[in-house]
This record gives C-alpha cells, structure tokens and sequence, in this order.
C-alpha cells in the first residue's frame, strides 16, 4: 500500500481551520443572494427582520435550532466567537464526514486507484 | 443559499425531503466505489474545508453577498457522489448546530446545494474534460466554469421549489433577482473552486478526482481497471 499523503492532510485541514477561524471575521455580514430575495418587498428593522410591506421572509419561522449553543456561528450567543464556532464546525465537520466515508471505503487497497464497483 | 423553515410550503418540503433522501441513497451507495484509504481521509478533509468557506461570505453588489456552495469543488476532487455527501453533511450539521437552513427545509437545500449543485457541476466538468486533463492551467478554467453553472443552475432549484409552494413574490422577479444574483455569486464561486482545485493539483495531482484517469464515465458503461 502507498503512503498515505499525511503532510497534505495536515496543510489541507490547517487552511480549512485558518479560513473559520480567523478569515471568517472579514466575511461580509450582508444577507445572501436568496435571502436577499426573501427579503425583497419588505421594510426592515436593524436586526434584518421584516417589519413591513410584502415578502417571501415573512413565512418564515424561528430556527428550531435557534437556541444551540453555536446558533448564528457565535458561541453562545456571545460576539467575536465566530472564529471558535468556526473551527469547532470544521473539526465536527471532519470527524462526522471523515467518520462516514472512512466505514464506506473499501477496505482492499491492493489497487491504489478506485475503480468502480458494480 | 440556505432556506429557513416556511419559505415554501410543508407539502413541498416533503416533497424534496424525499427527493433528498432519495437521492442520497443512491450515493452512498455508488460511494463506496470511490473510497479507499486514500480518499476516504481526503473526502473528510474536503468536507471540513467546505464548511469553512461557506462561513466567508464575499459582498457581491451593496447590501447583498454570497457564500460558496461547494458542488463543483467537491465533485472534481472527490467525485459527485462522495461530493454530494460532503456537501449534505456540511448542510445537516449547519442546520442542527449553527441555526443555518431551516430543519424542514434540509431537503430543499440538500436539493439545491448537495444535488443539483454537485451533479451540474460534474457534468460540466466530465464535458469538459479534454480541457482539464490538458494541463493544470486547463483543469482551473474547468473548475471556474462549473463552479459558476452549479451556482446559477442551483438557484434555479430555488425557483422551481418557490414556483410549486412559495408566496410572497412574483415569481418573474424572484426569477430574475435569484438568476441575476447568483450570476454574480458564481463568479465568487468559480474563484475559489479555481483556486482550490489548481492548488491540489499543484502538490497532489493524484487527489484530483476529475482528472484521475479512473473516474466514472457518463458515457462509458464498462471499463476494465486502468491505471
């Protein structure tokens, strides 16, 4: 079996953890292209929420989730923890995808290249 | 790209749950193929990396921005149907843990972002993989143009979704604000997948996906082992 490609591993996972953990601050706070449309129509309040008029975002309901403790990318709530909310996402992320793929995989690795399975 | 809870209406969140679900089974299923000790790791690393940069939300025109959907990147580097879980998990934990993208519209999203997203974006790339394999000059301009057709094709996920049970807007102007914003969002996005997928290919080639050699044909429906 070839080396695993560990050094690579290591640089692909530290850029991911720099960009949520400290990138993420310079990230624009505005909404999104299709919250932007769900809002289009509606007067709003400081906070971005629909206060009048007529618009798509005013069917919408409160998050379900909108009480985690990491709500909105913040750490409880509180402001300037983004960067943690982000680098505890990226190493959930990792070891619920990480955790998931490594049961599929094949366990055969004679044939350092997939081939298809049919 | 996240819809919240009631944006359309409870049966049409059903109805791309299990759309969703749907197709979801069928990758983890044709998944396997794609995995071994070598992606496997990779296929979490991309996951994690896409989750990252869905949290820089780049200002796109005054008061709007856009964020990275990731469909294109991940199917290049590790194929549509691992790509399309990456991206599903990304959105699940997203919506369980951050309050991003409403519960009840897991499948919307799941629908838009992870599977049309994904598979636009590999088909694009599989038609244009003449280019890509060329060099890795030819491989980045591949990544940037299915970047920014999974972007706008995904927003058309959006409409169609709205125009079966959606209220609020005509649906010719959330046509237009969704295609016309998410024009401009792709651009962004084919940026990052661009230089994502050219400096993967710059250290390790071989953890490219598209360019592999061994990927699934859309054309080919039997090949012996190649290497």
């Amino acid at each position: 079996m070839k080396k695993l490609p560990v050094a690579f591993y290591a640089g692909f996972l530290v850029v991911a953890l720099l960009l949520a953990g400290v990138v993420s601050y310079a990230a624009s706070s505005s909404p999104d292209g299709l919250d932007a449309v769900t809002v289009s129509g509606c007067e709003l309040d400081e906070a971005g929420e629909p206060v009048g008029g007529t618009c798509i975002a005013q069917n919408a309901g409160e998050h379900a989730t909108a009480g985690s403790p990491l709500a909105d990318y913040t750490v409880g709530g509180s402001e300037g923890t983004t960067g943690i909310a982000g680098v505890i996402g990226v190493l959930v992320t990792l070891l619920v995808a990480g955790g998931l793929f490594w049961v599929l995989r094949r366990r055969s690795s004679k044939d350092e290249t997939p081939s298809r399975v049919k | 790209m996240h819809m919240s809870d009631g944006i359309v209406n409870a049966p049409t969140s059903v109805i791309f749950g299990l759309v969703a679900v749907l197709g979801l089974a069928v990758c983890v299923a044709r998944a396997r193929g794609d995995l071994d000790d070598r992606t496997a790791p990779m296929a979490g690393l991309v996951a994690a990396f896409v989750f990252a940069v869905q949290m820089l939300n780049f200002p796109i025109l005054p008061g709007v921005s856009g964020h990275l959907l990731g469909g294109a990147l991940c199917a290049i580097l590790v194929g549509p149907y691992v790509g399309a879980i990456c991206v599903s998990i990304v959105l699940l934990l997203q919506a369980l843990l951050f309050a991003d993208g409403g519960l009840s519209a897991l499948g919307t999203n799941i629908t838009n972002m992870a599977l049309i997203g994904t598979f636009v974006g590999y088909g694009v790339a599989v038609a244009l993989r003449r280019v890509a394999t060329r060099s890795r000059g030819g491989l980045v301009v591949v990544a940037f143009v299915a970047a920014w057709v999974n972007t706008v094709v995904a927003s058309l996920g959006f409409v169609l979704e709205y125009a079966i049970g959606g209220q609020g807007l005509a649906l010719g102007t959330v046509f237009g604000l969704m295609t016309g914003f998410h024009a401009l969002i792709g651009i962004g996005e084919g940026i990052i997948t661009a230089l994502t997928v050219g400096a993967v290919a710059a250290v390790r080639p071989d953890l490219v996906y598209l360019t592999r050699g061994t990927a699934p044909s859309l054309t080919i429906k039997d090949q012996g082992v190649r290497s």
